[in-house]
């Protein structure tokens, strides 16, 4: 009784930091805006601030409040603490942001307790959408643009292959997923090897693979030095395309990465949902809006995630009309379709998850600076974990 | 720090008086209770703030009682919260044996890891705790078949306490159980720090060698109370596991090590009570700065700690107890 009678009262106190809000929509978004991963968390929050700058801060008639809450890392108790606050304290109607899979799992019970929109803007990991019924992404999984990779390697020609990845989950996951889709469609990998995730020497890696003698080295480490210093102990031991094709994901040779790698870089092969310099009036829109808000900093994964997050969000709300029950903007949110400066993109009406375009692109020379030129487009591609036993 | 001079009568004598409960302490757990009525919206980071408080306690206990320079106690808090989070995984959610459990298996780390402790003194003992706490967290990214790895450990399920007080959104459940399990902290470590033991504990702090000399064994001292401190450590990490159902590598880092050291040389060390107040103190600055300020917070709590030891250089504590002590 006196349990029923403070909840009671603690949903008033709840509903009282709401009623004000009547003719706004407060959107409460949980990333790493400080520590090691702060970059990500900044470029998300870019990519939002971007996409209100762009269409206003107002949707169905109300007015679009941001408040921004850190996580300073991969914390799941922090994020779940911050998701707490921001429900019931700050009486926000959406959770948004997610940089790190452990915020997003954090946070998972809490927009299903308090039956909140829940939209995921990186997370990559594929199971952070089983976590809630109220959990929409709009970034990419890690099996999304591996597995499909793995098929279409076979098929471009390769047969047989050697991973190296980074010894923690993403570069398991990634390890996981090429290499399923590899052997699936008929090839063979010949060796798999783990490097650590922070300051490794490549070169006796590299060496090992050497050995192998592979056809193709498959790759993912996390982004920073890594990239230059693998480019660097690749070339030193001739294993450069087009004698040994060498595979990844996105992170290996986005901007930053190649401008480290240099002539390194050439002829690698990476796999990703999201390209730079895609020729396309949309995305061409985007990255001069960007940079020029950003002081020249080009957009990337985390940046679209959340400008494409903020696109769902206002989408859901004027089919909703303004109503902002976590029920109705998911429902709303089931199968939305629509143009994104990455390509076609739509939600997964049974997984909540995105559904999109996977870019298979190569590193060539382009008016003397080095771009991610894309060779191969595999449309309509959905995680392909979901459903399947884990 | 009262010296034992003052104590004219027996040793005895002079510990009861120091146990008695006085009006500061009394007065401070009846301002626990306030968040309940005054901040309800508060009650999640209180929770998290009593967890960490019970974390700073058992840094307490071998820091500032028995000289153990520690930098890598966040080991034992990680441990508790993954011995937490796995048995619920295990089909047993009971948050209380979940809590008993946990301790123990923190304890029983504590009392293995010990051993090594006690051979070493000061600069050496900041590497081995700093080693140990590494190693413990590069074991749980390895295995992350068990626990989960960067991602987390998925699949907390904790049952509602005594079955029947749900963890709630609002976070009375959280900051009750967190606040009684504090309060039994407490008490637990009150009587340690002024018992013949506690005592004992000092004198190795202030001279090692001479403990032999009175007969004193300091390396069974020393282990008995790391051994202690672990569990408490490990009780406060199955806490925050229980009350979010949530278990990260972050409860292992090197980071949380460090923070619980700065929350208690904030707050005053050797005081039980300075623990507490510098978890306070840190957790709610934090809260408001990086409420205020995302991306640059740390900066104001860089100024915050300078500024608060610059004048206080014994903590918070250690400067009113000063002021106190002078107007008398």
């Amino acid at each position: 009784m006196v349990k029923k009678i403070v909840v009671a009262l603690a949903m008033g106190f709840g509903l009282a930091g709401g009623a004000n809000a009547q003719e706004t929509v407060k959107i409460g978004v949980i990333v790493p805006y400080s520590g090691p991963f702060a970059d990500a968390g900044n470029q998300l929050d870019a990519g939002i601030e971007l996409y209100i700058q762009q269409h206003g801060d107002e949707v169905a008639g109300k007015k679009i409040e941001i408040i921004r809450k850190d996580t300073g890392g991969p914390s799941p108790d922090v994020a779940k603490r911050l998701a707490q606050e921001l429900v019931v304290r700050d009486g926000v109607d959406i959770l948004a942001g997610f940089a790190l899979t452990p915020e997003a799992l954090g946070a998972a019970d809490v927009a299903t307790q308090a039956e909140k929109l829940m939209v995921v803007m990186n997370a990559a990991t594929s199971v952070v959408t089983e976590m809630s019924p109220y959990i929409v992404r709009t970034s990419v999984t890690i099996p999304q643009v591996n597995y499909p990779f793995g098929k279409w390697a076979y098929e471009s020609g390769v047969t047989q292959a050697y991973t190296l990845v980074a010894d923690y989950g993403p570069g398991h996951d990634a390890e996981q997923s090429f290499a399923r889709g590899f052997t699936e469609a008929g090839g063979e990998i010949i060796g798999a090897d783990n490097t650590p995730v922070a300051n490794p020497d490549f070169s006796a890696y590299v060496q090992r693979v050497r050995g192998a003698d592979p056809e193709a080295v498959y790759i993912f480490i996390p982004g920073g030095a890594q990239p230059a210093a693998i480019g660097k102990a690749l070339a030193e031991r001739g294993l450069t395309p087009p004698d040994t094709k060498i595979f990844g994901q996105g992170e290996l040779t986005h901007p930053e990465a190649l401008e480290s790698m240099g002539e390194n870089a050439l002829g690698i092969i990476t796999t990703f949902h999201y390209t730079l310099e895609r020729d396309d009036p949309l995305n061409n829109e985007f990255v001069e809006a960007y940079r020029e808000a950003n002081d020249g900093r080009s957009p990337d994964l985390f940046s679209i995630g959340g400008y494409d997050g903020m696109h769902l969000i206002y989408e859901a709300l004027k089919e909703t009309e303004g109503d902002t029950s976590g029920d109705a903007l998911v429902e709303a949110a089931k199968g939305m379709s629509w143009d994104s400066p990455r390509g076609p993109m739509s939600i997964d009406p049974e997984t909540r998850d995105v559904v999109q375009t996977v870019y298979i692109r190569e590193v060539q020379e382009v008016d003397g600076v080095l771009q991610n030129v894309i060779i191969d487009e595999i449309p309509n591609v959905k995680d392909p974990l979901h459903g399947a036993d884990e | 720090m009262t010296t034992v001079s003052q104590a004219a009568t027996d040793p005895h004598s002079w510990l009861r008086g120091q146990s008695r409960w006085s009006y500061f302490e009394i007065a401070f757990w009846v301002i626990a209770l306030l968040p309940f009525y005054f901040f309800p919206t508060y009650l999640t980071l209180a929770s998290q703030i009593a967890i960490t408080a019970l974390f700073a306690i058992s840094v307490d206990l071998v820091l500032g009682y028995a000289g153990i320079i520690t930098l890598g106690h966040a080991m034992f808090f990680g441990l508790g919260a993954y011995a937490a989070g796995l048995i619920t995984k295990a089909g047993w959610g009971e948050p209380l044996t979940g809590l008993v459990f946990a301790g123990a298996f923190a304890a029983l780390i504590g009392f293995l890891t010990s051993f090594i402790i006690v051979r070493v003194r000061h600069l050496a003992l900041i590497m081995i705790t700093l080693g140990l706490g590494f190693l413990t967290l590069e074991l749980a990214n390895a295995m992350s078949w068990l626990t989960g790895g960067a991602d987390g450990l998925r699949g907390v399920d904790v049952w509602p306490i005594f079955g029947w007080f749900e963890f709630d959104l609002w976070g009375y459940t959280a900051y009750s159980y967190s606040l009684i399990v504090l309060f039994l902290g407490v008490v637990a470590a009150r009587r340690i720090v002024h018992s013949a033991f506690g005592l004992s504990l000092r004198g190795v702090r202030e001279n090692l060698t001479r403990m032999p000399a009175i007969g004193s064994p300091y390396r069974f001292h020393l282990q008995k109370i790391y051994t202690i401190s672990a569990a408490l450590a490990g009780v406060a990490g199955a806490l925050l596991t229980q009350t979010t159902e949530t278990v990260s590598l972050e409860t292992l880092s090197f980071q949380r090590s460090a923070d619980i050291v700065v929350m208690l040389i904030l707050g005053g060390t050797g005081r039980l009570y300075g623990g507490i107040i510098g978890a306070i103190i840190f957790m709610v600055a934090r809260d408001q700065l990086s409420g205020m300020n995302p991306q640059y917070w740390y900066f104001w709590i860089g100024l915050l700690l300078m500024a608060v030891i610059l004048v206080m250089p014994n903590g918070i504590l250690g400067g009113l107890s000063r002021l106190a002590g002078r107007r008398s």
